[in-house]
Parts: structure tokens; sequence; C-alpha cells
């Protein structure tokens, strides 16, 4: 087990090196850097000097560890644009993206796994099947339109929920959050549900399917040949198992919740780090651009590391086959 | 057979279907006496799971039982409600299935599976329930039960899992058990020792069994009576004794012919030639007509039903009074 978690980390370091190495090219490929940051007027001089600044005189790989230290002590680079750190702009940005990213995980996770369940017991009643078919619109709409549609619904048409930005918020710290304010509260709704609804449509299918495929297993049978009752077998038994494959899509799934968080925020002028990256795309701003990357991998590595390590806790044939393995 | 625990009558299973019902079970009746094994023999899909499984209430939809009746200790069984039928499976009828690779769920230790089986049925505390499970372990030859009941089923092998497949079967010490081929998928090497714990257990709790299996050697040594299945009907039911001497019905006569002796080569195995009707495909008349040697014309027309022969009863047209004094067998 500990073998295999300390392989497991490894593995993670060698993705992050990579991607770590594909930000650092962007850097120092994409554009020049001495270009972006003097702009038109400037001397021989004033390049020789930022150059030896900036490191641009040393060997490759030297840059690159040098780039790797100062990301690791969260060191960024500063903006092109903005002209100040990107790990400061970053850290701005990040709460609205991470509530937002969090509420929608939330509710992909409970109504995918809840409906999940309910469509696999009630397989021929007639809610389970209208939600079924709904959800094929959920998985086949992209994500724009929906929240387009859900901007014209319940903004424009209705007028109840806020068509763009994040509403109020409370700086807690360096964290601003909006779950303290109505309008904060109210701001979220909308995109939330926008950004989940794929992952939510997704999940709710795979729990289904999973569920029905546990469902006519032997060892369900017996359960029923046990005489336990209908609640024991659904939920003690039977999602227990669902949720073994489960739980990786649903990482995975979750994963790139963070990710197209782009669309959602440019569709809801969301203040988070996608809109933040769209914007950065638009002026070059390599170092913003490659500081969004590292920090996606980064998101993607961990949870996939935790996904691994869930399988762990769920499931007791893992440990033995992984130990026997690492021996 | 004055109070039988359990009685099936006229017991009819079939499956709806697009060109009408296919019937897998025809019109099987038994009785099985308190503490009685019945052994159940027949070619694969002649419907002896099914029985098996609308005995627990556990039949698969869209397979039904579209008549007859179940009556357990003098109650009707088949119409109750689910929850009273929930009630009694595991409780008074358990069942133990062919593969213990997969009858066990890989995710619970076989204390929780256990204690969670005696729990929903007896009022017991946990830690009763517990020293139960573990008395239970200890009863079907589990070694050192104490420690290895908190193992998950993967760290135990095919035979040891079948063991545990059998103590959760009697963890609430039911009246009846159902084995559906419980050695099947086991290694040679243990099957004899698993029946004979199940055997033995039930016999010692004083539960019926209905062993299910392919294995005529099987049911001659644990058996005290035999049914003999063919095409969702039984085509011969007695002891087993006088069955096994004296063969009535053709195709329990190719049956034992296929007993292994251990004289014999496995491949020199008597077989019966052909192979049993598809259930749409049944002939009219004995569905057993077309491979047997001994058909005359009225097996090619009429079905034959369960005649009394002394101790028996055999359903062929041979037994029959007025075939018989018409003299029409050559
Ligand atoms: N879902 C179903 N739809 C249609 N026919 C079915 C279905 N399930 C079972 N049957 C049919 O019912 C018949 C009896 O099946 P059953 O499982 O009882 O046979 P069996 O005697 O237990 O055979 P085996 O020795 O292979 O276990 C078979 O002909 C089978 O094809
Ligand atoms: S009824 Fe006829 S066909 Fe059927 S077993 Fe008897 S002799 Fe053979
Ligand atoms: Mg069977």
């Amino acid at each position: 087990m500990l073998a295999y978690v300390i392989r497991r980390v490894f593995q993670s370091l060698f993705v992050l090196l990579m991607v770590g190495l594909v930000a650092f090219s962007m850097f120092r490929f994409v554009g020049d850097p001495v270009d972006n940051l003097l702009g038109q007027e400037r001397t021989q001089a004033d390049i020789e000097r930022v150059r030896e600044q900036l490191g641009l005189n040393d060997p490759f790989p030297i840059q690159y560890v040098k780039f790797l230290g100062n990301v690791t002590r969260g060191n960024f680079g500063v903006s092109y644009r903005q002209g100040r750190p990107v790990a400061d702009i970053i850290a701005e940005r990040a709460p609205a993206t991470l509530e937002l990213a969090g509420v929608s995980a939330l509710l992909a996770v409970v109504f995918g796994v809840g409906l999940g369940v309910f469509t696999a017991i009630r397989r021929d009643g007639i809610v389970a099947n209208f939600i079924m078919t709904t959800s094929l619109i959920g998985v086949s709409l992209p994500t724009f339109l929906i929240g387009i549609l859900l901007i014209y619904i319940f903004a424009v048409e209705l007028g109840w929920l806020p068509s763009f930005g994040r509403g109020e918020t409370v700086q807690l710290g360096w964290w601003s959050t909006g779950f303290l304010t109505e309008s904060g509260l109210k701001a979220i709704i909308l995109p939330a549900i926008t950004l989940g609804l794929y992952q939510m449509t997704l999940i709710m299918r795979l729990v289904r399917a999973e569920m029905l495929e546990v469902l006519r297993t032997d060892y369900i049978k017996f359960a029923r040949a046990r005489g336990l009752s209908e609640r024991a077998i659904n939920f003690g038994h039977a999602l227990k198992n669902t949720m073994v494959p489960v739980i990786t899509v649903t990482g995975l799934q979750i994963g790139s919740i963070i990710a197209f968080a782009i669309i959602t925020e440019t569709v809801f002028q969301w203040p988070g780090v996608g809109l933040l990256f769209i914007n950065a795309i638009q002026f070059v701003d390599i170092p913003v651009m490659a500081a969004y990357l590292m920090l996606i991998s980064v998101m993607f590595v961990l949870i996939n590391l935790i996904v691994d390590l869930l399988y762990f806790a769920i499931d007791p044939r893992l440990s033995a086959d992984a130990s026997s393995r690492g021996h | 057979m004055t109070n039988p625990l359990l009685s099936v009558k006229d017991l009819v299973i079939e499956f709806p279907t697009r060109f009408g019902p296919l019937t897998a079970v025809d019109t099987i009746n038994f009785d099985l006496a308190p503490g009685e094994i019945l052994g159940v023999v027949g070619e694969s899909g002649a419907g002896k799971s099914l029985t098996g499984s609308a005995i627990m209430g556990l039949l698969d939809p869209p397979g039904r039982i579209a008549s007859g009746e179940i009556w357990l200790k003098g109650e009707r069984i088949d119409n109750l409600p689910n929850e009273a039928q929930r009630a009694i499976r595991g409780r008074r009828i358990s069942m133990v299935f062919q593969d213990p690779l997969t009858s066990l769920n890989p995710l619970y230790t076989i204390a929780e599976q256990l204690i969670e089986t005696i729990r929903t049925h007896l009022k017991v505390s946990e830690s009763e329930a517990r020293k139960r499970a573990i008395g239970l372990l200890d009863d079907v030859g589990i070694p050192a039960a104490e420690r290895r009941i908190d193992d998950y089923p993967h760290q135990f092998s095919g035979g040891m899992r079948q063991r545990v497949v059998i103590a959760l079967a009697l963890a609430a010490e039911p009246e009846l058990v159902i084995a559906d081929e419980p050695t099947t998928a086991l290694d040679v090497s243990v099957q004899a020792q698993i029946i004979d714990v199940l055997k033995e257990q039930c016999s010692e709790r004083g539960a019926s069994v209905i062993l299910i299996t392919h294995d005529m050697g099987v049911i001659a040594e644990t058996a005290n009576r035999v049914a003999v299945m063919y095409s969702g009907r039984i085509a011969e039911i007695g002891p087993v004794k006088d069955i096994i001497q004296n063969a009535m019905h053709p195709y329990t006569v190719g049956l034992m012919g296929s007993i292994p002796t251990l004289a014999q080569e496995e491949d020199r195995l008597v077989q019966i030639p052909g192979s049993m009707p598809r259930l749409n495909d049944i002939p009219q008349g004995c569905a057993f007509n077309p491979r047997c040697d001994r058909a005359f014309e009225k097996c090619r027309i009429d079905r034959p039903d369960l005649i009394d022969q002394g101790t028996r009863q055999v359903a062929c047209w041979l037994y029959d009074e007025t075939v018989l004094a018409k003299g029409k067998i050559a």
C-alpha cells in the first residue's frame, strides 16, 4: 500500500515536471519576453540588461531549473499586461473560480448519483424514463448554449437572477466569498448549473449503467435470497459496488469542471481565473497563461491522486493486489 | 406424507414473449417432508433453477408464476405481499448458489455479511450476532473462525467461500435450504466435502434440502428422494434407492447410464443421444419422444402425466394402465 502511494506520488511529480517544461517553453519560445517587457523605445543596452536580469543568457536547463524554483516558491513572474506579479492576480481571482467549481461539482455529484440510483432502481418507471430522456439534452447541448438559455429564461424573461458577475462579495482574509451575501448567492446559481449540468448528466448515466450492472450480479441475488431489505440491498450493497468504477470518472469530471469554467466564466462574465485566462490570451500575456496552465494541471494531478487513494478506501481487493505487486 | 414442509402444486412458470408465453416449467407437483433431502436432476434448461427461484419468490422478471401454488407448513406463500415474502427468505427458506466466487459481496467482510443477515431476521445484539457468526463458521468448517471472520471474501479459497455461503444460508436457522448446483463451480477435490458439510449441518438443524445438481452420483449418496426433470416437467420422482435400483422412465434409465463408475473412462459415459428441445419447440405428446427408444404412437400424440407406481410416480405411457391393458407395447 505504502509503496503504491509513494509510486503514485512520484508519477504525479513527473507529470507536473513535464507540464512545467511546456509552460516554461511557452515563456521562452512564444514571442520574445524582452520585446513584451520593453515596448518599442528600447536600446540594445536595455535589452542586454533585461536579458541578464531574466537569466535569458543562461543555458536552457539552468533556466528551466530556475523557473521551477521560482514556481515552487509561488513566483510565476510578472503579468505583461498588468505589470503585477501573476501570483497576486491569480490569488485574487481563484476564490471566484473555486467557489463556482465547488458548487457545480457538488450539484453534479449529489444530483448525478442521486438521480442515477433513482433511475436504476425505478428502471421502468415513467419518471425515471422522463429523466433519462431529458438527460440526453444535458449531454448534447453545448455549455455556452445552456448558459445563454438560462440567462434568457431566468434573467431576461423572469428577471429572478442576475445574468452576469458575482454579486457582492465579502473579504475573509485574502479569500473573497460570494456565499455570505444574498446577491452573491443569487449570482452563483445560473453559472453553477451551467457549469455542472453536463457533468451531472454524465455521472447520472454512468451511475445508472453501473448500478443496473451491479443489480444483476450474483451477490445481489444472494443478498435478496438472504432476505435483506430492499434498502440495504440498494444502498448498502449495490451502491457501494457501483461507486468503485464511478469514482474515477467523477474525479476526472470534477477536474474538467475547473477547466471548463473558462466557457461559463466568459458567458457569465464571472471574475475567475478562467476569464483571466481568456483575457490573457487576447493580450498574449504569457506569464498568466503559463501560470494558469500549471495550476490546472496541478488540480488534475491532485484529483487523480485522490481518486486512486479513494479506491483503496473502498475496495479491499486492491490493497491486497497492490501490496503483493509492491513487494 | 401427512404434514409436508413444502408443497408445490401445479406450478407453471412462463416467460411472456412477442409470440405468446413460453412455458419453462409446466405443472410441477411435489411435496417435501421436514428434514428430507430432495435431489433434483435433469439436463441444462430442464427448469431446475427456475423451480428453486419460484419457491424463494425470486423469479427474475419477465419470468413469472403463471399458475399453481406453493405452500410452506400449511401456509400459502407464493401470493404473499413482497415484504412478507422477504421475511421468509433467509429466515425460513434460504438458498446456496452455484458460484461462491460471485455470491459474496467483495466489499464487505465475512463478519459484516453474516451479522447483517443474522440481525435482519433475529432480534439479537451486534455482539451476540458476532458470536453466532463465529459459531456458524466453526460449524461449516472454517479453521480459526474467530480470526478469519474479519477477512474479505477474496482472502478465502473457492471451497472455503462456499462454506461461508452455507453459513450465511443457515444464519437464521431456516427450515428449508435450496442448494442450486452448490459444487459445480468448485474444484473436484473439495466437492464432496462441501456436500458433506451441507448435508451434516442441515440435518443437525432439521432443515430440509432441495439439492439441484447434474450429478446423479451426488444424489445417490446424499438425497432421500429424487425428482428427475425433463423439459420443464417431472419425469420421475421417488425414493433414491428405488429409482437407482430400478429406473422406470426411459429418460431416467438414460441418466443412470451416465453415472460414472470407477471402472469406466470419462469418455465412455453412456450419453442419451440428441438434446432437450428448446422451449419454443417442444414436441407434441411426450417431450422426450424424439430421443426415446421405446416411444410408440401414443407418445407422439398425448402428454403423459405422473402415474403412481408404488413408492414413486412416473410420467410415461409405458406404465399407463389402459395402455398396458391394451397390450400395445411390443
Ligand atoms: N429470461 C428468460 N427468458 C426466456 N427463457 C428463459 C429465461 N430464463 C430462463 N429461461 C429458460 O427457462 C428454462 C429453464 O431454465 P433453468 O435455469 O431453470 O434451467 P436449469 O434446469 O436450472 O438448467 P441448468 O442446469 O443449466 O442450470 C431454460 O430453457 C431457459 O432457456
Ligand atoms: S411416454 Fe413414450 S416417449 Fe415418453 S418416455 Fe415414455 S415411452 Fe418414451
Ligand atoms: Mg440452473
